[in-house]
C-alpha cells in the first residue's frame, strides 16, 4: 500500500528470546495509531525494530515506508527514508549542541555539497522552540546532557518537528512527564497531524491519548494486536485494565 | 622558499653550532648556556627501546639526522605566512617565527607598554631584559626523558618569545604566538618564557604549524612558565606540524601560592609528537589545570608524558588528556602525580581519555601516582574504548550517516577539552582544524 506505514508479519527477537510474533500493522498516512498494551508485550521492540536498532534481529517480515521496504536497511537510512523514532530514553550526546545535531540531521537529508541556508535553518528552529516553549539558550546545550524528563521528550519532538518524517514512532513519550510537559508536548504533535504525516503512538497509559485523540487504538500482548478499535477502546482499556487484556483478549 | 645552509650535517656539526654560538659574544652567561647545552646534547644518548621513559614509544625511528638550520624566508613567503597568521582578531600582541627566524616583531599597545608588559623575542629580550631571561629561562632539567632533545634546544636556542607580565597587571586580550615550519628538512628551537607577576594576568594561544602539509622537519620546543602569588595563566598550544614532522615539546610549569595555571594542548600534525609537561606547585592554595586532546590519523605518535609535582600543601592539579584515534594512529599517555611529604591537604587528579574510532589503533595509558603525605585526595583513571553504541545509535536514527555521526561523536568527545580554552576564537580555529582532519583521515 502506498502512502502508509505497514508492517506485515514480523518477527523479531534479542538474543533467543522471541519478542514481536507475527506483528502487523497498517498506519496511513494522516492518521494518528496508538499502540497500548501491558509492559513487557513488545511495545518498545517494535518501534527500535522498524529504527533498524542493531540489537535485534528480525527472523521474518516486513515493513514499508509508503512502498519502500526498511527491513534490513541500515538505521540512518531507514531515517533517512521518513520514519522518525521519538526514544523514550533518549541518549545524552556530550559535547554535541543540539543545534549541531539537528543540522547535521538536516544536512544529511540534502543533496550531497548542496549549501545549507543556515540563516534559515535558525529561524525555523528558534520558530519552533518558541511553539514547545524552549529557551532559545538550549540551541548551544548538549543534547539531552543534563536535560529533565520533560526537556528531554520535548527536544525529541522538536527534532520531529524540524525533520519532517512521513511517519513518526513516539515511543513511550509520556513516561516521565508532569502535566505541563505533557500538554506541551501534546500540542506539538497535535500542530504536525495532518496529510503527510503519520503517527504511532506508543504508550502505557491513556492519559496521552486524551491530548492526543487517536484515530485508531490497538493493543498489544504477547508480541501483536490482539485487539483495535477507536479511541473509546482506550477509555475501555483504562476501566478494565490489562487483565482484561491478558485473561480476555489474548485467548481470542 | 629559503635554501638550507649549505652545511651538510647541520644540526649534529658542532663547528655550526659554535659559530652560530658566536654571535652571541656580548652574552657570556648566554654563551655558556649554550655551549653547556652541546655538552650535555653530545653526553647523552637517544632514548632506547627498554628506557622506561620512553616505553610504548617508536624509540627506533628516533633520528636527529639530515636536519638543518634554516636561512631567513623570503620577502614573499613572509608576506604570504604573515597573512596567514591572524587566527585571533584583535590580540594583545602577535609574533610571527619562520623557520625559527623572527618575521614578525610584537607591538603592543602604549598602555600596556607603560604598566612594564614586555612581549618580545627572545633574541631582542636577550639584548633588553636579561636579568628576566637569566632568572627564569631553563631552570629546569626535563625529568621525563628529553634531556637530550632539551640539550639541542638549548644549544641552539635563539627562537623564540618572552612575555612578562608585571605585578598586578590583567590583561584580557591573548597574546599570540605563531611558528611556521617552511623549509624541508629545516630544525627549529622556539622557546616560550612566560612570567607572570603576583597577582598578574595572562592568556597566551601559540599555533604551530608548517606552510605545507606534507613538511619533513624537527621542531624541538620548550616552554618556561612562571606564575607568582594569585597569578593566572592560561596558554593554549597547538601543534599542527607537518604530517612528516618530528616534534618534542618540553614544558615546566611553576606555580606560586594561590596561582591559578591553565594549559591545553592540542595535537593535530607531525608524524611523531612528544609532549613533555611537568607541572610545579610550589605555593599553597595553587591550582593548575592541564589539558590535552588529539586527533591521531594514519601512523601519527602522539606520546604524552606527564609530571604533577605538588610541594606545597592544600593546592589543586587536574589533568585530563583526550585521544581520538583513527586508522593505524598510536598514542600514549603517561602520568605521575608526585605528592610531598609536607603536600598536606592536595587535591591532584589525572584522567586520560581514549576513542579508538579504527581496530588497528592503539592507545596506551601509564597513569601513576608516589603519594608521602597522608592527607591527600588523589585520583587517576584511563579508559579505551570506542563510540558508545546507543549514543551511535540515537544519531543514525535522526538519518545521519555512520561517518557523520562517528565524527561528531568524536568531536562531542573533545568538546569537554576544548570548552576550557578561555579564547573562543581559537577554540573555533582548533575545531575546524579537527573537523578537516576527521575529513581527510
Amino acid at each position: 500500500m502506498p502512502d502508509s506505514l505497514v508492517i506485515k508479519n514480523l518477527n523479531a527477537s534479542i538474543g533467543d528470546r522471541a519478542i514481536l510474533k507475527d506483528f502487523s500493522l497498517t498506519v496511513p498516512k494522516g492518521e494518528v495509531h496508538a499502540i497500548m498494551g501491558p509492559n513487557g508485550t513488545g511495545k518498545s521492540t517494535l518501534a527500535k525494530v522498524l529504527a533498524g536498532h542493531p540489537d535485534y534481529s528480525v527472523q521474518s517480515g516486513e515493513a514499508f515506508i509508503d512502498g519502500e521496504q526498511i527491513i534490513g536497511q541500515e538505521p540512518d537510512a531507514i531515517a533517512r527514508a521518513g520514519l522518525f523514532l521519538a526514544f523514550q530514553y533518549p541518549s545524552e550526546i556530550p559535547g554535541v549542541t543540539i543545534a549541531n545535531f539537528i543540522r547535521a540531521a538536516l544536512v544529511a537529508r540534502q543533496a550531497k555539497g548542496a549549501p545549507f541556508d543556515a540563516k534559515a535553518y535558525y529561524a525555523e528552529l528558534y520558530a519552533k522552540m518558541d511553539t514547545l516553549k524552549m529557551d532559545r539558550k538550549f540551541t548551544s546545550r548538549f543534547v539531552n546532557e543534563g536535560f529533565s524528563g520533560g526537556e528531554k521528550k520535548r527536544c525529541e519532538i522538536l527534532q520531529l518537528m524540524m525533520l519532517k518524517p512521513k511517519y513518526a514512532v513516539l515511543d513511550e513519550t509520556d513516561s516521565g512527564l508532569d502535566i505541563d510537559a505533557l500538554r506541551i508536548v501534546s500540542e506539538g504533535v497535535n500542530r504536525l497531524r495532518g496529510p503527510d504525516m503519520g503517527f504511532l503512538v506508543i504508550t502505557h497509559y491513556q492519559r496521552l491519548l486524551e491530548y492526543i485523540v487517536p484515530d485508531r487504538v490497538h493493543i498489544m500482548y504477547d508480541g501483536r494486536i490482539v485487539h483495535s478499535g477507536d479511541k473509546d477502546l482506550a477509555i475501555e482499556l483504562e476501566a478494565k485494565g490489562y487483565d482484561w487484556v491478558k485473561k480476555d483478549l489474548a485467548s481470542a | 622558499m629559503s635554501t638550507l645552509t649549505s652545511m651538510t650535517s647541520g644540526i649534529l656539526d658542532a663547528t655550526l653550532q659554535q659559530n652560530e654560538t658566536k654571535r652571541f659574544a656580548s652574552y657570556d652567561w648566554f654563551t655558556q648556556l649554550r655551549q653547556q647545552g652541546w655538552k650535555n646534547f653530545e653526553s647523552l644518548p637517544l632514548p632506547k627501546r627498554d628506557d622506561e621513559k620512553w616505553r610504548f614509544s617508536d624509540t627506533r625511528s628516533l633520528s636527529l639526522a639530515d636536519f638543518n638550520i634554516a636561512t631567513a624566508p623570503s620577502e614573499a613567503d613572509t608576506d604570504k605566512l604573515i597573512a596567514q597568521s591572524h587566527f585571533i582578531t584583535r590580540p594583545a600582541g602577535l609574533i610571527i617565527h619562520i623557520d625559527g627566524h623572527c618575521v614578525l616583531r610584537p607591538a603592543i599597545a602604549p598602555e600596556l607598554a607603560a604598566q612594564g608588559v614586555k612581549f618580545e623575542s627572545l633574541e631582542d629580550a636577550l639584548r633588553h631584559h636579561p636579568a628576566l631571561l637569566k632568572e627564569f629561562l631553563l631552570k629546569h632539567e626535563a625529568n621525563l626523558g628529553g634531556a637530550k632533545f632539551l640539550a639541542l634546544h638549548q644549544a641552539w636556542l635563539r627562537a623564540g618569545y618572552v612575555l612578562h607580565v608585571p605585578k598586578g597587571v590583567e590583561i584580557k586580550q591573548p597574546f599570540v604566538s605563531v611558528n611556521w615550519t617552511l623549509t624541508e628538512g629545516a630544525a627549529i628551537f622556539p622557546h616560550a618564557l612566560v612570567v607572570a607577576g603576583d597577582h598578574a594576568k595572562v592568556s597566551i594561544q601559540e599555533f604551530n604549524l608548517s606552510a605545507l602539509p606534507q613538511l619533513r622537519a624537527l621542531a624541538i620546543s620548550a616552554a618556561d612558565l612562571h606564575a607568582g602569588t594569585g597569578a593566572q595563566i592560561s596558554r593554549f598550544s597547538v601543534q599542527a606540524w607537518g604530517k612528516n614532522t618530528q616534534s618534542f615539546e618540553i614544558a615546566n610549569t611553576c606555580g606560586g601560592r594561590d596561582a591559578l595555571i591553565t594549559s591545553v594542548n592540542a595535537a593535530l600534525g607531525s608524524r611523531r609528537a612528544r609532549l613533555e609537561n611537568t607541572v610545579r606547585i610550589e605555593g599553597p592554595g595553587a591550582d593548575v589545570r592541564l589539558y590535552g586532546i588529539s586527533v591521531a590519523t594514519g601512523e601519527q605518535e602522539f606520546d604524552q608524558r606527564t609530571l604533577q609535582i605538588h610541594s606545597a600543601g592544600k593546592a589543586k592539579s587536574d589533568l585530563l588528556f583526550k585521544n581520538v584515534l583513527l586508522n593505524k594512529a598510536r598514542t600514549i599517555f603517561s602520568g605521575l602525580i608526585k605528592v610531598a611529604p609536607d603536600a598536606q591537604q592536595t587535591d591532584a587528579y589525572q584522567t586520560n581519555r581514549n576513542l579508538l574510532l579504527s581496530p588497528e589503533a592503539e592507545a596506551d595509558s601509564l597513569p601513576g601516582l608516589e603519594i608521602e603525605a597522608n592527607d591527600v585526595k588523589c585520583s587517576h583513571g584511563a579508559t579505551t574504548g570506542q563510540v558508545n553504541p546507543e549514543e551511535l545509535f540515537y544519531l543514525l536514527a535522526r538519518g545521519i550517516p555512520m561517518a557523520v555521526a562517528q565524527e561528531l561523536l568524536a568531536e562531542g568527545f573533545l568538546e569537554e577539552v576544548l570548552s576550557k580554552v578561555d579564547n573562543e576564537e581559537a577554540a573555533a580555529v582548533v575545531r575546524e582544524m579537527f573537523r578537516l582532519k576527521f575529513h581527510t583521515a
